[in-house]
């Protein structure tokens, strides 16, 4: 075997890719599905502590800092890690789907909310002061003049956040989340090959590769010179 | 005339009694009192720092007075229990910075608070925001967002959104100040229509030429206090006070 056969063996071999293939597309239905609601959720609830800090109630707003800072500084993994293996000694049964979903949630969550919250404190003065001028209320005000604008400004950052996060779906694979990595080493370690992993590199790449691409896209679509 | 017509006309529109307001340690209002008559175009003339800005920003509470009384047909502006959203939709203000809303079109600039703050439906705020634009002369530029408009046409936008809540005076805060020249004059027209409709308007601007043949009536400020007032010709042409004669010599250059 030449050194270029060996390669292709151990990277692309037709056998292992065509034996494990449909469990890698099974793991792509756990991933997908995941990084849907990880998404949904994480942005929504980023935009809600957003909106909770900006109406200024004094100790809201340090909570909410405090967990923004908080789940920014502490690799991810941890967190899956604590709470996956913590809870169970309180007494607190979880599945490893759910443990996932929520801290991968958590995170975006405070990632979004920073960004959002920046996003609310760089609109212009004068656009809440028009609005308030015409009768609006603060609230009205920030749903309808100031929030649009922050969401538009943060559309880049946000697009960016929720690829990086529901790429770390992958880190499912230590507390056992079937995902494609999981599907993927477990193959791997089955077969003793690598193809698999390379096949699961391949359908990250063309599962996140169209999201760039969208990403960059909006990025375009929502910029809007300044009035 | 019936005796409550008779009373409502002798209530002036806009009424400002002993505002205060300090930023910190800077007073920068010391105690204005201005009453602004039905129909009646008053100019604020002052340098800069003199507070006019600020005693505007009062009227609407945009800046919130450390006292004083302000009333608005003889309703109250300031005090607790103002209902401000209500009041305010019956000021109308313009800004120096136009201040439209970047991520709607003219139009939508327009039907925000009518929808929103009036209730009204989508049609007929669309109609009314319609009527507003076609009166600043933007009918064909409704569906153009701000940034595809000149500054004089973004700041006639902002009047019509100012117009179209029917406000029973308008606030006008530097209007032309942040526009090319040549610009000025199409805001200065639509000004001069909304007063020939009968529009009480209190102005802060700069605009001397513009004051004299147009305002009822000119009140020079500094320090936070008003110097004195009276008709255009008599301010521009024989001012009482020396702070006055300066101040217009310094920016007239006679």
């Amino acid at each position: 075997m030449t050194q270029w056969e060996r390669f292709l063996d151990t990277f692309f071999n037709a056998a292992v890719l065509a034996k494990y293939t449909p469990a890698i597309l099974q793991g792509v239905w756990v991933t997908v599905w995941l990084s849907v609601l990880i998404v949904l959720a994480g942005i929504g609830l980023g935009v809600a502590l957003a909106v909770i800090r900006s109406f200024g109630w004094r100790l809201a707003s340090f909570a909410i800092v405090v967990f923004a800072d908080v789940m920014r500084a502490v690799p991810p993994l941890v967190l899956i890690l604590i709470v996956f293996f913590g809870l169970p000694n309180a007494g607190i049964f979880l599945s490893s789907f759910f443990v996932l979903f929520v801290v991968l949630a958590l995170v975006l969550a405070a990632f979004a909310e920073e960004i959002v919250w920046a996003g609310i404190t760089s609109v212009d003065k004068g656009q809440w002061e028009a609005a308030r001028s015409t009768g609006l209320g603060f609230g009205q005000s920030l749903a309808f003049v100031v929030l649009p604008q922050a969401l538009r400004m943060g559309i880049p950052p946000l697009t960016n956040r929720a690829i990086a996060i529901t790429k770390m779906t992958a880190l499912g694979t230590v507390i056992g989340v079937p995902d494609i990595l999981n599907q993927a080493t477990t193959a791997q370690s089955f077969s003793g090959n690598a193809s698999p992993l390379m096949l699961a590199a391949v359908v990250y790449v063309a599962l996140f590769l169209p999201l760039v691409i969208l990403s960059r896209w909006l990025e375009n679509r929502f910029a809007w010179r300044k009035a | 005339m019936t005796a409550d017509v008779e009373a409502a006309q002798a209530t002036p529109s806009l009424e400002v009694r002993g505002l205060h307001k300090s930023f910190g340690t800077v007073e920068v209002l010391k105690g204005v009192d201005l009453t602004v008559a039905h129909r009646e175009m008053v100019f604020v003339l002052g340098p800069s720092g003199s507070g006019k800005s600020t005693m505007l920003r009062c009227c609407n509470r945009l800046e919130e007075p450390d006292s004083g009384l302000i009333l608005l047909e003889g309703d109250p502006v300031t005090g607790k229990g103002v209902n401000l959203n209500a009041i305010r939709q019956r000021i109308g203000m313009v800004f120096q910075a136009f201040n439209l809303y970047p991520h709607l079109n003219a139009r939508k600039n327009v039907t925000l608070a009518l929808r929103k703050v009036r209730g009204m439906s989508r049609d007929e705020a669309d109609a009314r925001a319609m009527e507003a634009l076609t009166r600043v002369g933007l009918a064909d530029k409704s569906e153009n967002h701000p940034s595809e408009l000149s500054g004089g046409q973004q700041q006639r936008v902002a009047i019509a959104r100012a117009l179209a809540l029917e406000p029973q005076v308008m606030l006008f805060d530097e209007p032309t100040s942040a526009l090319d020249p040549e610009l000025v004059g199409d805001v200065l027209a639509v000004m001069r229509e909304v007063k020939a409709a009968g529009m009480t308007m209190l102005v802060v601007s700069h605009e001397m030429k513009f004051a004299r043949e147009a305002a009822d009536r000119v009140i020079f400020m500094d320090q936070g206090r008003i110097v004195e007032q009276g008709p255009p010709e008599r301010i521009f042409g024989a001012p009482e006070h020396d702070r006055t004669r300066a101040f217009l010599s310094r920016v007239t250059g006679d």
